[in-house]
């Protein structure tokens, strides 16, 4: 059993820092420049510090596997507030077209999304497809000429959809036939007319989510990804991607560091709230819990790379994440006490977190669907009837 | 980085479950159990244990031991958890543990070769009162005891007690004047004693007033560790039973309601596997982490198994309040391992001290 990353890594650490220090800041002092981030991301890439596990040929940097260097690179990049060149739309398309896409597709899509040229937004729910999503009905038709599609329908809760050029989407293309076999996986442009984009407004008071309509929009019959009528299949990748034990640790962790600073700052009856027994005990648990996902992640990470069966904690990160975030959000609510109410207070980021972390419970499969996925895969429960195809 | 058991840590889990599955089912348990008259360990499955070379894990090879780690301790302990197994592991275990770190080397020649073999007994005793189980609280003093030490592991039936006092550890020999009360304890499975001394000639461990830390830590580990695997247990046993158990026609397992109470036990459960496995290997190999950590996961894990088991209970309907099924066992051993070394609040506040809040 080792954890730490061993001496031999310790030149490793210095170079990325070396290379972070000579790209970031950009010369030009603009944090906010969309060029100076897309410089760095490309220098990045370069130097094989980015999207390590991309083949060259399509725009990555083709790195051997190694959980230690990519956890180094992560630290560095945090501690510096360089862009990570992670966009979250992206990271969901990559991996689904190196798995279904065609050789076109790939060459063309992949290279432009890693560096952030393009950014996708993902259009799967609709009003009336949430947890049963393989009801959705937005439908395209071919063309008369056969050439491209014509789409026609409405998409919910996509995120970041105004910062979008492009979408990946779920649509019914084989009306007749049954509900999963009736769905292809597409490709749009969105910055062109007949789209519709209405931001909706969150309880938080942002703006991150947006309806998007689809008014007669056409897209080419090369943006199929995989076969037509096959679309569920090709998601799969897609959700898969989207539930990975690091990221809800690392999340967790900063959160619960935050928490600790929070505890350390507010006096509660006359002492810092982290010296309150209430306080202070409930504190400890949540360590508890978080000590918990940090290292059986760390045992699945392990796991995966030496080829063996992680086992049943494979399905539990984001539903564990979403009752972690949860209890520190209201450990946070316990020491500011009064500021919990005032949204134009010194604590707002709390009041927004205790929100947030409910939109956890909903987001990429709400808690009860995550609870279902484990009952049968990791308990090997029987499935659910009224549910039709496996979750 | 490398967190995941070796090939040799993998093989020893197997060949002790190998050995429990034979001599240590469910029936056996009971009947050890139920056995009328004080609660007794069992001599013949410790005999076995101790051929296999349990004790000889964490003694060094100089003693005839095989010098491992507290991982290898701490997975062996899951094993005996899951199957709520009746023998002295625990008292032993830290015995040698204390004559390892504190003792001189005479004191190592002569106890810890017979400690590997499981020639001799082992306990500690480091309780006094209600729950006095820290150091800052311990009011026995030199080499001629006087009072008392509850929740003492098979003080009985012990060879030797390393006992803990205010300047550090001593070692008592069987037969030096000392008297056992065994307790009417919930868990018949690991009796304990409360040991009165009066007098009681007492040897000093040189080195033992800085092991006392280390050895606490490896308590809570130890207890962490027997809880996953009674917890892990009590998962697979309210599942198997959701599936075979039916109602309405059907398995109750197809009911929301029941297949949500499972998956909460599971998702309670399976994640703290990793919590004690970085607490024992913070004993082995992170010693500023090691006290922060095996506090971290004595409360989480204890906690967490006595919770379950109650589950375990609503799981099972009525059969599983009966004293026939095997819910009570682990039921009982989670209620030990919450008290023993002090409650999950207590370890919560003193990892907070740790952590330097």
């Amino acid at each position: 059993m080792e954890l730490g990353f061993g001496s031999e890594f310790d030149a490793f650490r210095t170079e990325v820092r070396e290379f972070i220090k000579a790209h970031w800041p950009p010369a030009d002092g603009n944090l906010k420049s969309h060029e100076n981030e897309r410089a760095f991301v490309v220098a990045a890439i370069d130097r094989g510090y980015m999207h390590r596990s991309i083949p060259k040929a399509y725009g990555g940097s083709e790195q051997p596997s190694d959980i230690v260097k990519a956890e180094i690179i992560r630290e560095e990049l945090t501690k510096a507030r360089a862009p990570s060149g992670r966009i979250p739309g992206n990271g969901l398309v990559v991996p689904t077209l190196l798995e279904w896409g065609t050789e076109e597709q790939k060459q063309k899509w992949i290279a432009p999304t890693l560096r952030g040229d393009i950014v996708w937004a993902q259009g799967f729910s609709e009003p009336n497809a949430g947890s049963d999503l393989a009801s959705l009905r937005t439908k395209a038709e071919l063309s008369g000429d056969g050439s491209k599609w014509i789409i026609n329908g409405q998409k919910i809760w996509t995120s970041h959809a105004h910062k979008a050029t492009h979408m990946f989407c779920l649509v019914r293309t084989e009306p007749e036939a049954a509900k999963h076999a009736g769905i292809s996986y597409l490709l749009v442009d969105i910055r062109q007319p007949g789209v519709t984009v209405r931001p909706l407004v969150q309880m938080t008071r942002q703006k991150e989510f947006s309806e998007v309509f689809f008014d007669n929009v056409e897209t080419p019959t090369d943006m199929l990804v995989g076969e037509r009528g096959k679309g569920w299949n090709v998601t799969r990748s897609t959700l898969k991607h989207e539930r990975s034990g690091i990221s809800s640790m690392t999340w967790s962790l900063s959160m619960f560091r935050d928490l600790v600073k929070l505890a350390k700052e507010v006096e509660v009856d006359g002492q810092p709230a982290i010296k309150h027994p209430r306080i202070r005990e409930e504190l400890a648990a949540i360590e508890g819990q978080l000590m918990s996902l940090t290292y059986s992640t760390y045992r699945a990470t392990s796991h995966d790379v030496h080829d063996r069966d992680i086992g049943s904690f494979q399905t539990m990160p984001k539903v564990y994440m979403t009752d972690l975030a949860g209890r520190i959000s209201k450990l946070a609510r316990d020491i500011v006490e009064n500021d919990f109410i005032d949204m134009g207070g010194e604590r707002l980021k709390w009041i927004e977190r205790f929100m947030i972390s409910l939109s956890m419970s909903i987001a990429g499969g709400t808690s009860n669907i995550q609870r279902n996925i484990i009952a049968e895969r990791s308990l090997g429960l029987p499935r659910d009837k009224s549910q039709g195809a496996t979750a | 980085m490398n967190f995941l058991l070796s090939e040799e840590q993998l093989a020893l889990v197997d060949s002790v479950a190998g050995l429990l599955r034979n001599s240590c089912d469910p029936l056996h348990v009971h009947k050890v159990f139920d056995t009328p008259g004080e609660a007794q360990f069992d001599a013949g499955l410790w005999t076995a244990l101790c051929e296999m070379g349990l004790p000889a894990i964490i003694v060094p090879e100089e003693q005839g031991g095989l010098g491992l780690g507290l991982v290898d301790l701490a997975i062996v302990a899951e094993a005996l958890g899951k199957v709520v197994a009746p023998v002295p592991f625990l008292g032993h275990a830290l015995a040698t543990l204390a004559i390892s770190l504190g003792g001189s080397e005479a004191q190592k020649a002569k106890w810890l070769p017979k400690l590997a073999t499981g020639e001799v007994l082992g306990t500690v005793a480091l309780c006094e009162g209600k729950c006095g189980w820290m150091p800052d609280q311990w009011t026995l003093s030199g080499t001629s005891l006087t009072g008392t030490k509850t929740l003492v592991p098979n003080a009985a039936e012990a060879d030797l007690i390393i006992v803990g006092t205010s300047d550090g550890l001593v070692l008592v020999e069987k037969g030096a004047g000392y008297t056992t009360a065994r307790l009417d304890s919930a868990d018949r499975t690991r009796p304990v004693d409360n040991v009165t001394f009066e007098g009681t000639a007492a040897e000093v461990l040189p080195d033992g007033l800085v092991a006392i830390p280390q050895l606490i830590d490896a308590a809570a580990v130890l207890l962490a560790a027997d809880s996953f695997g009674g917890a892990d247990h009590c998962v697979t046993m309210s599942v198997e039973y959701a599936k075979m158990r039916e109602q309405y026609g059907q398995p109750i397992a197809g009911f929301q309601g029941l297949r949500y109470q499972l998956v909460a036990m599971a998702l309670a459960t399976e994640p703290s596997r990793g919590l004690y496995w970085y607490a024992a290997h913070a004993w082995d190999a992170i010693p500023e982490k090691s006290s922060h950590a095996a506090s971290q996961a004595k409360a989480h894990l204890t906690d967490t198994y006595l919770q379950v088991t109650r589950d375990t209970v609503e799981a099972h309907g009525g059969i599983g309040f009966t004293w026939e099924h095997d819910t009570h066992l682990y039921m009982k051993r989670a209620m030990q391992n919450w008290a023993w070394l002090g409650s999950p609040s207590r370890h919560r506040m003193r990892a907070a001290d740790m952590a330097g809040w």
